[in-house]
């Protein structure tokens, strides 16, 4: 029998969209080097600028701001940061960002995972005002939301410039460049219902990116190596659509919501992460005291759930959250918190199947404490 | 002839060195990636997770297969340009300390000459070798120029606009004897000749799907495990590539990059051979039909893709404009858009004139008999045409020597 597979990890990967495979099948066959100036060439040069329109729209950046492809949310911030003198991030932001260089500056965040901005302040006023802070728009794990503007308004006044890690926001919440008054700006197509293999970078006009991959002159020297044409296609389509449909994250939030409330009927003592403080819809850290991550993941993943227990990136080497650890919660409390993401494709039958399952794990636990 | 479809929009593609068509059975085999199998390959925890992993897996061993090897040497990266910058930035991080001299050549590739470049302003000294008239390094030149302090050698495989192939077996000799890594970008190479990297010596080898028969957006550095070199990465986070390249994997780019390899391993040796066979018509056919055509490169160190070659007393853009329905290009698509006479072919020794007036061919797997015979008719119909109307050819028929004119300033 074929296993039903319910799909609750989109935080990791989004399941791509119909239309983002056609616009990449179409591409695969238009061939073309998108620097060549014959009629092969120009076609393919027209599909990325096309695309680039999409993707700069999806964020509402202005007409005059930098887009540059890359091939991903990751690569977006290594060249975000390229070239910095100064960088000051928060403790819990992602491996590319934190790994990103050995004299990064990090700011503590609260117990919600929210930075704190006036150690974020005494460090900018330390300075000599060339820093770049980096911050993620949502956190990738608990879907926690910084106060953007805030920290916009902050580093400014400072005479730094803020990058902002929006990869886990776009096509959740509503993300505007220009009203958050972010400085640069990096996205990832796979996480937005596009391919593998495609992102960006964007900054205003005025800010100075040092290229990383030199060589070639593609994407106005600032990153080298021959376009991604199909996987730039499909980003521009998802990006666009994960925009379009963004009201559909309120049926995603009242499944979320109807999930978490559901487990803290079951459970009283289960942690849900962030859950008082501005959260993306769609995403739910939860904490079944006493249960380790992988024993519950196993299970799901025997009735064909999929869910993690944190970040893809550091999953499967059993590490407890970064960002529980630099929310300051236990040990032991983070390694039995699960990831769950929603998607728009999930039901309430998904639900009802995490459900039988958590619980499962929940009374097991509970019987085996009461007989010990 | 049936090639008579061919138009400005709809052009016969004869540009197999800027990009090659992606095989439909690369497509095949990506197309399921693309559906239900959407698994980020990091996520080890479920159902998804693994299928990608094990299909990853499989495309990294073809990659190893082709190159002779081993799937554990192949980092995947976005492209050969990122793959040029890890070998060439990261060898020079990790061992900077201990040696700070590079030597690479006057007709590498841009993202090559650029990270040489940029290493130079971090204190590293670089030596750019000059090219002999054919196209190829000077062995001697190459023994020369390693010093104590030399830490690496950077020579590319085969030239993107010339198609010459650079005596890699005696470079791999040469480094190996005086204990210098060597690194070649092998983007034009792979999946046209065959190339081992234990026979060749190469430490580090770049590769580029795209040109394959591949997708676009994936690549890969061989990095030697024995003796290890060891690189310090230019893209960091999560730790993926074991530690060399983080970002997630995209799945269907890297099974699309496996299948791409797998096909190139089997079918080479033939395609070679009547790409080989067509090379040698397209260049007799020219030179029967057209006088004072010169080929750019030596002649038989080359793949059998490529032809490079310069049409005296023809201005180039016209001749571009007058053959709209040939996918051509004048040099490398990188440098495509500029009117500046290709840096490669000037490297050789070409004048500025006829370096303006040369045409690169590429030909490949989908390309006809009947492409060269197309191919042959509408170049010489242009070239003539044009040089009918050329005073300076006039003047060259009539025995002139046009260097011998004094051109009235204005």
């Amino acid at each position: 029998m074929i296993k039903h597979i319910v799909y609750m990890d989109h935080n990791a990967t989004a399941p791509l969209r119909a239309k983002a495979r056609e616009a990449i099948l179409a591409t695969l066959d238009l061939g073309g080097n998108p620097s060549s100036v014959h009629s092969a060439g120009r076609k393919a040069r027209r599909v990325v600028e096309d695309s680039r329109e999409l993707v700069r729209a999806a964020v509402h950046a202005p007409k005059t701001a930098q887009v540059i492809f890359t091939s991903g949310g990751t690569e977006a911030n290594t060249l975000a940061l390229n070239g910095a003198t100064r960088v000051l991030t928060s403790s819990a932001e992602h491996a590319s960002i934190l790994k990103a260089r050995d004299d990064i500056e990090t700011v503590p965040v609260d117990g919600n995972g929210k930075i704190d901005l006036g150690h974020l302040q005494e460090l900018l006023s330390g300075g000599d005002g060339h820093a770049i802070v980096s911050v993620m728009l949502a956190n990738n794990e608990t879907g926690v939301l910084q106060n953007i503007t805030d920290i916009a308004h902050l580093a400014h006044r400072h005479g730094a410039l803020l990058h902002v890690d929006a990869v886990q926001a776009l096509g959740k919440v509503s993300v505007d460049f220009v009203a958050l008054g972010v400085d640069m700006m990096s996205l990832s197509a796979h996480k937005v219902g596009g391919p593998t293999g495609a992102g960006a970078l964007i900054a205003s006009k005025d800010v100075k990116i040092v290229a990383s991959n030199t060589g070639g002159g593609q994407e106005g020297g600032l990153r080298g190596g021959t376009e991604n044409v199909s996987g730039i296609a499909g980003f521009g389509v998802a990006a666009d659509m994960a925009v379009a449909e963004l009201a559909k994250m309120d049926a995603v939030k009242a499944l979320r919501n109807q999930l978490e409330q559901r487990i803290l009927e079951i459970a009283p003592n289960a942690v849900i992460f962030g859950k008082n403080v501005d959260r993306l819809p769609n995403t739910s850290f939860i904490a079944l005291p006493g249960v380790l991550a992988e024993s519950q993941i196993m299970a799901m993943d025997l009735t064909g759930i999929c869910v993690s227990a944190g970040s893809a990136c550091s999953s499967g080497k059993s590490l407890a959250s970064a960002t529980l650890a630099a929310m300051g919660v236990p040990e032991t409390l983070a390694k039995s918190a699960i990831r769950i993401s929603l998607g728009h494709s999930n039901v309430n039958d998904d639900i009802e199947a995490f459900l039988s399952v958590w619980k499962d794990l929940y009374e097991r636990n509970e019987a085996k404490q009461t007989a010990a | 002839m049936t090639s008579q479809h061919w138009t400005q929009n709809n052009p016969l593609y004869l540009d197999y060195q800027a990009t090659t068509p992606t095989d439909p059975r690369v497509v095949d085999a990506m197309v399921p990636y693309w559906t239900e199998k959407y698994g980020n390959p990091h996520s080890r925890n479920h159902h998804f997770g693994w299928e990608a992993e094990d299909a990853v897996e499989i495309a990294r061993e073809h990659v190893a297969n082709l190159i002779g090897g081993t799937a554990k040497e192949i980092i995947f990266t976005s492209g050969a340009t990122e793959s040029n910058n890890l070998a060439i930035k990261g060898v020079a991080k990790f061992y900077g300390d201990q040696k700070k001299h590079i030597i690479t050549c006057v007709t590498e590739h841009k993202c090559v000459l650029e990270a040489c470049r940029s290493l130079q302003q971090d204190g590293f000294e670089v030596t750019y070798l000059h090219v002999k008239e054919n196209g190829l390094i000077d062995l001697d030149d190459l023994k020369a120029a390693i010093t104590e302090n030399t830490l690496l050698v950077s020579i590319m495989a085969v030239n993107n606009e010339i198609g010459v192939i650079q005596p890699l077996k005696e470079i791999g000799q040469i480094c190996r004897d005086n204990k210098v890594f060597f690194h070649t970008d092998a983007a034009q190479a792979v999946g046209k000749i065959a190339l081992d990297v234990e026979d060749l010596n190469i430490d580090m080898l770049s590769i580029s799907a795209h040109k394959m028969y591949g997708p676009m957006g994936i690549g890969a550095l061989f990095v030697r495990r024995r003796p290890r070199v060891r690189l310090v990465p230019l893209i960091h986070g999560g730790g993926q590539e074991r530690g060399m390249r983080s970002g997630t994997l995209p799945t269907p780019l890297v099974v699309g990059f496996g299948k791409a390899c797998e096909i190139a391993l089997k079918e080479m040796g033939a395609e070679a051979e009547r790409l080989h066979g067509y090379q040698v018509k397209l260049l007799a056919g020219l030179k029967a039909n057209i006088d004072e055509i010169y080929l750019n490169g030596d002649a038989d160190h080359r793949i059998p893709g490529n032809l490079n070659i310069s049409f005296s007393y023809v201005e180039g853009e016209g001749l571009m404009m007058g053959i709209k329905d040939l996918g051509v290009s004048s040099g490398s698509a990188c440098t495509s858009a500029s009117l500046e006479p290709s840096y490669v072919l000037r490297a050789l020794g070409v004048e500025e004139e006829l370096a303006h007036t040369s045409l690169r061919l590429g030909l490949g797997r989908f390309t006809t008999d009947e492409d060269i015979d197309y191919a042959i008719e509408r170049i010489s119909k242009e070239v003539n045409r044009l040089r009918e109307l050329s005073p300076l050819w006039d003047m060259a028929q009539a025995g002139i020597d046009i260097k011998s004119i004094k051109w009235a300033e204005h």
